[in-house]
């Protein structure tokens, strides 16, 4: 038997007159975060936005935009931009919806095999792939020689803009795969049958119904395709190809200089596209949500295909899945192969490339380890806070910082490096004489901004999923706020936190626009633009490759990763909703 | 065992609480004596579970006066009010074992281990857990699942325990030995508790007295029998038992009889009733099903009642009782026949007498 009386934890409370809405702690928060959005997203893209519309004088200007289409470089790279983006959704479009309609509709063993292709290409990154599909599909690569040994005739998809949306159109299918399956599942199956009762069937069906309905999942991975090629750096500039809008803008830069104009209108341009596809995507979406899937509601009906349906299935599965896994074979053989040139096959195998990548650029695995590891870390904690404070508290305004970190979805990494160059140059780290510029912290401060949205999502649902009344039931109980979130708020998210910690550190560990144009010394160089440097040269290609592989590797294991774990906290949250 | 509790009162003076221009609590004022069981009685959306959320904290309100033991509380949030709120999900956390969910209060509390350990054990003891401290809540059924988050409420010795629709996730067998269970506690403790249902069976079983809450506003404060025998208007008496309301217009009221004009049914006279004081003027007439005798027309009829005429529209057989619902002239009265083995029902369409027991009947005029 105990003596102690219980009272409340921090003794009486007095009762507060004055209270700033939301509570002192929710404004701290809020206000450092957006301090560092404001600093390291809005600031930059201001800038970059400005000196596009500025003469050298501070006068507002249109003139930059003028001297651009007066260029017929720059005016052929804008219109090669465009259509290099299109057609690799076309492209990516017709790998992705028969994939997606057979894993839905039809009930057969290739669907587990569906699912592996729809996460193989994402686990490369895009210009490690490129260079591996040169090697296969390029001009003097496995396949041509095979072609012209046997038939006499080669085929040129590897050359110029034709190259580059192969290798996008590959790469980035997933998305629409991805998304159009979501939606597919959640059709109600009653709304086929009924089409079916009123005599709609077979082509006709899938094009006036199914397809229609699946429409806002098509467009919002559509719409991500566009703007993931049209501002993609990394794959043109290693296949050569520079007639195109980001490669001009990195060689403005880089060459002419920080103050070079024309660099930022190629800027505005990418952003103001990337914004208006999403934005159209939005729109066409609007009000039309078709989760049309009613509690207790069964989804599309699974039917048995034919026997010659089968074949053409699997055949068409098969066709992708070459394709697909060529650039993995490719660069698993170019960082194994001691002479690979001219043959089908490399001659001879070595693992000398690896000894090279561990002896020489061993810092620059750590480095990526350490950037990206930093970087997840600020994203799922910016995240966190941003999910509570919109969710959990009266803040005004609080939707903003969402907003305000969303914008960095419209911002290609490239453009995000030229404003940090810009806003930041001529600074200094505090007591030293180093510029800012030549640091990797921005290198790892743009890796967290581009990636705050995708946590951010993550935290956002994790939060969600916590019932009100377990945060409740704390503070009844005697914890107070920080507590509540230390002790059952931060525990219960863990799953969705860690989920978007892995999801920040893949996705940056192979990001290579804004690393091209931040990394200033070797020393600091993480692994995607070691990669990059050994591909310049053809010595440098095995290590590059095996630098590659690695980089493979743990993007694998890190995609695995956090579908795991996504898993596993939605089943947790699942049986728990069942409970009450 | 826990020992009892300091047994505290809860004070609402003219409370009021609006989201925007919602008003969903409007000018409560009530009185919870020490030690009571009280239950906040209504139909969804009446306010009944804001106004328990507010004496827990989650909700501020925007006038008035909330004393808890004689304080104002006014402002300060729930971790420091030292009331215990019991959820209606009981938002166990799938995170931490049984024992770690009963622990959570005594640890932010800072206690030493052997204290946590004494009462933890104490608290899953009284419940009858003791044996599952080491499981996670989701490996448990729904009634032990209460019992968790009520050791997990108690142990930190609440001035006062909440409990928001306690039962309402439990089946019906499980129901009826859960309301025991909690009187029990109650009574052990002493702790002054207040309990949120829309069950008017539940309130009247398990509380001393009962607020009946409609649309933010307190209707009535009494027991169970009291709401049940003079309720003060027709909300009150159509939702705690079932009633008969008849609208009409009390005609004439002198020492001996009252006369009220039914509206769709003609003129009734009763003997006046000594315990109220009847006025002239618009009022409602109001009396059970089961004050109500329902005979064929032929019978001799007893004097001492109100008889009216009409016409069986249909039946309920529920056991102890029949209940008719009978068209008389433009309305439709409920009247109970209590049954015995052998009795035969009144087929549907048959002419029968109600007889209205008149000091039963209540009039009332709001």
């Amino acid at each position: 038997m105990t003596t102690t009386t219980l009272g409340p934890p921090g003794g009486p409370a007095q009762a507060r007159s004055f209270q700033l809405p939301g509570g002192i702690g929710a404004w701290i928060a809020g206000l450092i975060i957006l301090a560092f959005l404001t600093l390291f997203l809005l600031a930059p893209v201001a800038s970059v936005i400005y000196t596009a519309f500025v003469t050298e004088e501070g006068k507002l200007t249109l003139g930059h935009f003028m001297n651009f289409f007066g260029q017929s470089l720059l005016k052929e790279s804008f219109v090669n931009s465009l259509v290099v983006a299109l057609m690799s959704v076309v492209f990516a479009s017709l790998i992705a919806i028969p994939l997606a309609y057979l894993t839905v509709r039809f009930e057969f063993r290739g669907a587990l095999l569906i699912q592996t292709l729809g996460v193989l290409p994402l686990i490369m990154p895009p210009f490690v792939g490129a260079v591996a599909l040169q090697l296969i599909f390029g001009r003097n690569g496995s396949v041509n020689l095979l072609l012209n040994q046997w038939f006499g005739f080669t085929i040129p998809i590897m050359e110029g803009l034709t190259g580059v949306i192969f290798v996008e159109s590959i790469h980035y299918f997933p998305f629409i795969l991805l998304n159009l399956v979501a939606s597919l599942r959640n059709i109600d199956g009653a709304m086929e049958e009924s089409a079916q009762s009123l005599g709609c069937t077979g082509f006709r069906l899938f094009r006036r119904v199914i397809f229609p309905l699946a429409m806002p999942g098509f467009l919002a991975g559509a719409s991500l395709v566009f703007v993931k090629v049209f501002d993609d750096l990394g794959t043109p500039l290693v296949m050569g190809v520079t007639n195109m809008l980001a490669p001009q803008a990195y060689l403005r830069i880089t060459s002419v200089g920080v103050d070079d104009p024309l660099g930022y209108v190629i800027s505005v341009i990418l952003i103001t596209f990337s914004i208006l596809a999403m934005w159209m995507a939005a729109r066409v979406m609007k009000g039309r949500d078709y989760s049309t899937l009613q509690k207790g509601g069964n989804s599309l009906q699974k039917r048995k295909l034919t026997a010659w349906q089968t074949a053409t299935a699997y055949f068409w599965i098969g066709l992708v899945l070459i394709v697909v896994l060529s650039p993995h074979v490719g660069i698993l053989l170019m960082s194994l192969a001691k002479v690979w040139s001219f043959s089908v096959l490399p001659d001879a195998y070595t693992l000398e490339h690896y000894r090279t990548v561990f002896g020489d650029s061993s810092k620059m695995i750590s480095n990526t380890l350490l950037y990206c590891g930093l970087a997840a870390t600020l994203d799922v904690i910016i995240g966190t806070a941003i999910a509570y404070l919109i969710l959990r508290t009266k803040l005004p305004a609080r939707q903003w910082l969402d907003w305000a970190s969303s914008i960095a979805l419209a911002i290609p990494g490239l453009v995000l490096a030229i404003g940090y160059l810009r806003i930041f140059k001529g600074m200094e780290v505090p007591f030293t004489d180093t510029p800012l510029t030549s640091t990797w912290v921005l290198i790892m401060i743009a890796y967290a901004v581009r990636r705050l949205p995708y946590a951010l999502r993550s935290c956002y649902a994790a939060l969600q999923q916590v019932h009100i009344s377990l945060e409740e039931s704390a503070q009844s109980l005697g914890a107070s706020r920080l507590s509540t979130i230390r002790r059952i708020v931060v525990p219960l998210m863990a799953g969705g936190i860690l989920a978007g910690f892995v999801t920040s550190f893949i996705t940056a560990a192979v990001e290579l626009s804004a690393t091209i144009m931040l990394t200033t010394t070797e020393s600091n160089a993480p692994m995607s633009y070691g990669i990059y440097l050994y591909m310049q040269s053809i010595s440098g290609r095995g290590p590059g490759a095996a630098l590659g592989v690695i980089a493979v590797v743990v993007v694998g294991l890190g995609t695995f990763l956090s579908y795991w774990m996504a898993e596993r906290s939605s089943a947790r949250s699942t049986t728990r909703n069942t409970d009450s | 065992m826990l020992k009892p509790l300091k047994k505290v009162g809860v004070v609402a003076r003219n409370l009021s609480l609006s989201y925007g221009k919602t008003e969903v609590l409007k000018d409560i004022t009530l009185t919870i004596e020490p030690g009571e069981f009280f239950a906040l009685l209504g139909p969804s959306g009446s306010g009944k579970s804001t106004l328990l959320r507010l004496i827990a904290g989650f909700n501020q309100h925007q006038n008035g006066v909330l004393l808890i033991d004689g304080k104002d509380v006014t402002g300060t949030p729930p971790h420091l009010r030292q009331v215990g709120m019991v959820f209606q999900n009981y938002a166990l956390w799938p995170h931490m074992t049984v024992w770690d969910n009963v622990a959570f209060g005594l640890v932010e509390r800072k206690l030493d281990k052997q204290v946590i350990q004494q009462k933890v054990e104490d608290a899953l003891n009284l419940v009858g857990l003791l044996q599952y401290a080491k499981r996670r809540p989701s490996m448990l059924s729904g009634g032990q699942q209460q019992r968790v988050a009520l050791a997990r409420t108690i142990v930190i010795e609440p001035q006062v325990l909440l409990l928001d629709e306690p039962l309402s996730n439990l089946d019906k067998q499980l129901r009826v030995q859960m309301r025991e269970e909690l009187k029990n506690l109650q009574r052990t403790l002493g702790i002054t508790t207040i309990f949120v249902t829309h069950d008017q069976e539940e309130a009247m079983t398990t509380a001393d007295r009962m607020a009946v809450l409609d649309k933010g506003i307190l209707q009535q404060i009494g027991s169970a029998a009291g709401l049940f025998d003079y309720p003060t208007n027709k909300f009150v008496a159509g939702f705690v038992g079932t009633a008969n309301l008849v609208a009409g217009e009390i005609m004439v009221v002198n020492g001996e009889t009252l006369k009220f004009q039914a509206q769709g049914l003609g003129a009734l006279t009763f003997p006046k009733v000594l315990d109220t004081n009847p006025k002239p003027g618009v009022a409602t007439m109001v009396f059970r099903p089961h004050q109500v005798a329902i005979r064929v027309r032929d019978d001799h009829s007893d004097p001492s009642r109100v008889w009216v005429d009409g016409k069986v529209d249909s039946a309920e057989f529920l056991g102890e009782f029949a209940r008719y619902r009978v068209r008389v002239g433009e309305l439709a009265m409920l009247a109970d026949q209590p049954h015995y083995s052998g009795l035969e029902m009144f087929p549907v369409g048959t002419e029968v007498r109600l007889g209205i027991e008149p000091n039963q009947v209540r009039f009332l005029t709001q």
